[in-house]
C-alpha cells in the first residue's frame, strides 16, 4: 500500500501544504458543527490526485455523526483505498442549516479529504440504508449538480452507484440510480473499476459502460429494464429492453469473511458520533428467521469470522484509532460459535487497557449476565429483551424464539444480580394481532415486575423495578414472509398504541411501567417506501422539491407534504400499504434473487398464519434457497453444529 | 506523577471546539502508548485536565494541559512519540515535569497573551497607535457583557494587562486576564476600542491567536506573568 495517509501533512515537492477547504471561514463559524465538513480526521487517507486514475465519492446521506457510524462504508473506504489506482473520499449530507448556504452562495458539494467537487469524480456510491433517506439522495445529487434523473447524465458527472438493504428493492429510486449493487460490495467493485478503466480507454460512451455493467455479477442498471402494469396497478412484466443484460439479478456475497478486507485503521472523527467505538463485525446474516427482519432473510446464509481473525483486529484497531470502547457486531451475537472464547480474551486485553466493552443483541442467560457484570456497572445499566410481540401465540406467527419462561427466567437471575432496570422491545399492527396480544404486552410487563418483587427480598432492593416498554409500528419489508401482509392505517396504529397504553394502566405494577410508542405517520410512509415500484420515482422527486429533507427526523418529516404531493401525482398510497397481495403477484423487487426462494417465503408466510414455528438454521435446513452459496451455516455438518 | 504539556492548535483544527479537543487528545495518549494514569471505577477515564478552553475560530501557540502518568521516558520521547500521533493542525510543543505540590493549569492561569490580525477588506481604517494610547488612558473603560441570560456592565481596565499596536505588521498584542474568575475575552476589548472610535464591530473581521498561556509568578500584589510551563522541568 502507498498511499500517504494522516497525520503526515501532504508534501508537495519541498514544501508542507495546508487542505485548502471548500467553505469559507464565515461559513462554518456560522453553522452548526463545522467539524462536520472539514475532514482531517484521524487515519483519513489522502492521495495524490494525479496519481489514482479513479476518485470515488462514497456517500451516506445523513448527517455525519450517523454517517460516521456505519461499518459498511468503512470496510468499502479501506477496500478501496487499498487499490493503488483509486482514491476513495467520503461525503454526507450538509445539515439544514449549511444546506440553505450553499444553495444561497451556490456552492458546489464537496468531498471530505480533498474538498473537491462531487461532480469532478468518476464514482459516487450512495449507501442506502433506511427509506427515509431518499429526498436525501436528492439533496445530494442537487447540490452536487448532478442531474436527479440518470438518463439525464453524461460523462461529466460521477457513475451514481446505490448499495445497502435498500438496494433489494431499488424502484422507487430507479430513476435517479445508474447502478445498483446488489449485495455485499467486496466481491464486484475491482471488477467494476478495471471495465471503468478499460471504457474510458476506449472512449466508450457512457451508455456503453453501463451496458457493459450490467452484464456483471450483482450489478442492476435500472435504465435497461422496462416495466409494464396491469389495470389494477400490479406487475404484467418487467423485462430487458436490451440484449445481454440479465432477466434476473442474483446478490452478491463474500463466502469466506475471514479472509477478505476489514478495516484495521477506521477513520476516527472529532466529533461525538452514535458509534463512537471500535467495531468488530464478528458474524454476517442469522440462523433465527424471525418473519419480520429484512436483514434475517438478506444477509442468509450466516458466515462466522475466525476468532483468531477477530482477536488479531481488535487489538491493532484500539491500538489504531485510540478508541475507549469496542463494540462487537452481528445479528445475534449470541449465536456465534466462539463467542465465549472471544468475550474472554476481550475482557483481559480491555481490562490492561481501559477499554470498555459492549456487547449489543446479546440473549440474557447466565454466560451473558456473567460478561456484562464483568463490563458495566450494574447499577447504571439496564437489560434489554426484545420479545416484538406481547403473547405466545402471536411470537409464534412472528417465529421470534423467545418464551416467556425464557423472559422470566433471564429477568430473575438478571435481578438477583442487582439489575432493577429492564427494557422491552415489540411491535404494534403485526399480521393476525388481537386485542389479546396487546394486552399480552402489559401483562409481560407486569410478569416482569412481579418476577423483581418475588426474586430481591426487600431489604436487598435497590429501589423500584423499573421497565420501560417500547412499541414500534410494524412495516412490511420486501424479500421477508411478511411481504405480503397489509400493513395497518395510522389509525390503526394509533388505536392500537391507546389500548396498549390503556392495557398496562390496569396493571398492578402500572407504577413501574413506563411506555413509549413511535410516531405511527413516519411509519405509513415508510411502508409506502418500502415496498414502493417506479410509479414513486416522481413523488419522491417533488416532495423533494416542495421542501422534504432528513425525512428520517422527527422535527423536519413533513407528513402533509408527502401525502399532498403523492394526491398530485395520482398515487394511492393504500395500493403500497394497506392492499391484500396475492400469493402470486409478481412484486416490483422480485427480479433480485436474495438467495432464498420466493417459494420459502410463501411457505413461511403460510406458516406464520398456522402459528406454526420454523427451526434456526443450526437445528434444521429448512431450504431456504441460500444454500446454492454454498458457504457458512449451509456447508457445516448439521450434527457438529448442535443448537 | 504529573506533567504539563503545552502544544499549538492551528488550521481546520480551529473548527474543532475543546470538548473535542480533550476527547482527541484522550485517544491520541491511547494511540501514542502513553502510560497515563486512569480513575478507579467501572468507567475509568484518564486524568488529565486543560489550563484554558480556547474558543472556535481561534488559533493558538500557548495551549496547555496536565496529565498523570505512572512512569517516565523523557521530555523528548513523550514529545515525540505524541507528535507521531498528532493529525495537520495540533503540535505538541513541549512536555514539563511538575514538582508535586504545583496547582493544577486551570486554576494556575493567570493571563493570556493574543495576537489579533484582521481579515483582508476588513482592516479597520481608524486603527493607529494613538487611538490606543488614547484608549488606554481613560480611567476606566465601561463595557457591557452578554451572558446568556442578562447584560452585565463593567470596568475592564482592570483586566487589561497590556496592549499595543504594531502599525507595521497591523497586528495587535494584548495581555489579559485569563484567570477562571476574571476572564477578558479579546474580542469584548476590540469591541470596545471600535465602538470608542465610533466603527461598526463585526468579530469576524478578527484573526485572533493566543501566543501564551501565562501564570502568576509574584505576590498577588505584584504580578509576575510567567508560561503555565514555567513551574515545571524538562526531564
Amino acid at each position: 500500500m502507498d498511499f500517504i495517509e494522516f497525520p503526515r501533512p501532504l508534501i508537495k515537492g519541498n514544501e508542507v501544504f495546508m487542505r485548502k477547504l471548500a467553505l469559507s471561514d464565515e461559513i462554518l463559524l456560522s453553522v452548526q458543527q463545522p467539524a462536520r465538513y472539514i475532514g482531517g480526521e484521524v487515519n483519513m487517507v489522502v492521495k495524490n490526485p494525479s496519481e489514482v486514475d479513479i476518485r470515488f465519492a462514497m456517500c451516506f446521506p445523513d448527517v455525519y455523526e450517523i454517517g460516521m457510524s456505519h461499518l459498511g462504508i468503512q470496510i468499502l473506504y479501506n477496500m478501496l483505498n487499498c487499490y493503488e489506482d483509486t482514491w476513495c473520499e467520503r461525503v454526507y449530507s450538509p445539515w439544514p442549516d449549511l444546506d440553505s448556504v450553499m444553495r444561497e452562495r451556490d456552492i458546489a458539494l464537496f468531498a471530505l479529504e480533498s474538498q473537491e467537487p462531487i461532480k469532478t469524480f468518476d464514482f459516487l456510491g450512495i449507501t442506502i440504508q433506511y427509506e427515509m433517506c431518499y429526498t436525501n439522495i436528492l439533496q445530494i445529487l442537487d447540490l452536487s449538480k448532478i442531474p436527479f434523473y440518470a438518463c439525464d447524465r453524461d460523462w461529466d458527472c460521477p457513475i451514481v452507484i446505490g448499495g445497502g438493504p435498500c438496494a433489494y428493492n431499488p424502484e422507487p429510486i430507479a430513476d435517479f440510480f445508474d447502478i445498483f449493487y446488489i449485495g455485499e460490495g467486496e466481491t464486484q467493485y475491482r471488477p467494476l473499476l478495471d471495465l471503468y478503466k478499460a471504457c474510458k480507454k476506449e472512449g466508450c460512451s457512457r451508455k456503453e459502460f453501463l451496458l457493459r455493467a450490467a452484464q456483471l455479477p450483482g450489478l442492476y442498471v435500472p435504465q435497461f429494464y422496462e416495466v409494464a402494469y396491469k389495470e389494477d396497478g400490479t406487475i404484467a412484466s418487467f423485462t430487458p429492453t436490451v440484449n445481454g443484460v440479465p432477466k434476473t439479478i442474483t446478490k452478491e456475497i463474500v463466502k469466506d469473511i475471514t479472509n477478505t478486507t476489514y478495516p484495521e485503521k477506521p477513520v476516527v472523527p472529532f466529533i461525538k458520533c452514535t458509534q463512537d467505538r471500535v467495531v468488530l463485525e464478528i458474524q454476517r446474516g442469522c440462523i433465527r428467521g424471525c418473519r419480520f427482519c429484512q436483514a434475517g432473510q438478506l444477509y442468509r446464509p450466516v458466515r462466522e469470522r475466525d476468532v483468531d481473525m477477530l482477536k488479531e483486529y481488535a487489538v491493532k484497531m484500539l491500538a489504531n484509532t485510540g478508541y475507549e470502547e469496542i463494540s462487537l457486531s452481528s445479528l445475534s451475537s449470541s449465536d456465534y460459535s466462539q463467542l465465549e472464547e472471544l468475550v474472554t480474551f476481550l475482557l483481559s486485553h480491555c481490562g490492561e487497557k481501559n477499554v470498555n466493552i459492549s456487547l449489543p443483541s446479546l440473549r440474557i442467560d447466565a454466560f451473558s449476565l456473567d460478561v456484562m457484570e464483568k463490563v458495566q456497572d450494574v447499577k447504571k445499566s439496564s437489560l434489554t429483551f426484545a420479545p416484538e410481540a406481547g403473547s405466545q401465540r402471536l411470537r409464534n406467527v412472528i417465529n421470534k424464539g423467545l418464551t416467556e419462561e425464557v423472559i422470566l427466567k433471564g429477568a430473575a437471575l438478571a435481578f438477583e444480580g442487582g439489575w432493577n432496570r429492564v427494557k422491552l422491545y415489540f411491535m404494534l399492527g403485526l399480521p393476525t394481532e388481537t386485542d389479546e396480544d396487546i394486552r399480552g404486552i402489559a401483562e409481560l410487563s407486569d410478569k416482569i415486575a412481579m418476577t423483581y418483587y418475588d426474586t430481591v427480598p426487600k431489604d436487598k432492593r435497590n429501589g423500584r423495578v423499573q421497565i420501560v416498554a417500547s412499541t414500534s409500528f410494524f412495516v412490511p419489508k420486501p424479500f421477508t414472509p411478511f411481504q405480503w401482509a397489509p400493513q395497518c392505517t395510522k389509525e390503526q396504529f394509533l388505536e392500537k398504541a391507546y389500548a396498549t397504553k390503556r392495557a398496562i394502566m390496569e396493571q398492578l405494577n402500572k407504577k413501574s411501567i413506563k411506555y413509549n410508542w413511535h410516531e405511527a405517520e413516519a411509519s405509513v410512509m415508510e411502508g409506502i417506501l418500502a415496498r414502493g415500484d417506479r410509479k414513486l420515482c416522481e413523488p419522491i422527486l417533488k416532495a423533494y422539491q416542495k421542501g422534504c429533507i432528513f425525512d428520517a427526523w422527527g422535527e423536519y418529516y413533513k407528513h402533509d407534504v408527502w401525502m399532498e404531493t403523492f394526491l398530485e401525482c395520482g398515487i394511492d398510497t393504500a395500493f403500497y400499504t394497506t392492499r391484500e397481495r396475492g400469493l402470486d403477484e409478481f412484486f416490483p423487487w422480485d427480479f433480485i434473487d436474495c438467495g432464498v426462494t420466493k417459494e420459502f417465503l410463501k411457505r413461511e408466510w403460510c406458516n406464520a398464519l398456522k402459528e406454526s414455528v420454523t427451526k434456526n438454521c443450526k437445528e434444521q435446513c429448512n431450504a431456504c434457497g441460500a444454500a446454492r452459496f454454498a458457504c457458512g451455516i449451509c456447508i457445516m455438518p448439521r450434527t457438529t453444529v448442535g443448537s | 506523577m504529573k506533567l504539563r504539556v503545552k502544544f499549538s492548535k492551528h488550521g481546520v483544527l480551529r473548527f474543532i471546539g475543546h470538548l473535542d479537543v480533550m476527547r482527541y487528545f484522550q485517544k491520541a495518549i491511547r494511540r501514542a502508548g502513553i502510560d497515563i494514569t486512569y480513575s478507579s471505577g467501572f468507567s475509568p477515564h484518564q486524568i488529565m485536565s486543560f489550563a484554558a478552553p480556547l474558543g472556535l475560530g481561534l488559533e493558538s501557540n500557548g495551549e496547555y494541559m496536565d496529565i498523570e502518568v505512572n512512569s517516565l521516558t523523557s521530555s523528548k520521547n513523550f514529545i515525540n512519540a505524541l507528535n507521531a500521533q498528532m493529525v495537520e493542525g495540533i503540535e505538541i510543543l513541549e512536555a514539563k515535569l511538575l514538582p508535586e505540590h504545583a496547582g493544577n493549569a486551570m486554576a494556575s492561569v493567570a493571563a493570556a497573551r493574543y495576537t489579533i490580525a484582521f481579515r483582508e477588506t476588513y482592516r479597520p481604517t481608524f486603527l493607529i497607535k494613538l487611538v490606543i494610547d488614547d484608549f488606554l488612558g481613560q480611567s476606566k473603560i465601561i463595557v457591557t457583557k452578554q451572558t446568556k441570560k442578562s447584560e452585565t456592565t463593567f470596568d475592564m481596565k482592570p483586566f487589561l494587562f497590556a496592549c499595543s499596536f504594531d502599525e507595521d505588521k497591523h497586528v495587535l498584542n494584548l495581555v489579559v486576564d485569563a484567570s477562571s474568575s476574571g476572564n477578558l475575552k479579546p474580542s469584548l476589548v476590540m469591541k470596545a476600542i471600535y465602538e470608542k472610535n465610533n466603527a461598526d464591530f463585526d468579530e469576524y473581521a478578527l484573526l485572533i491567536t493566543r501566543e501564551e498561556t501565562y501564570m502568576n509568578a509574584g505576590t498577588q500584589e505584584e504580578m509576575k506573568l510567567e508560561p503555565l510551563g514555567f513551574v515545571g522541568s524538562d526531564y
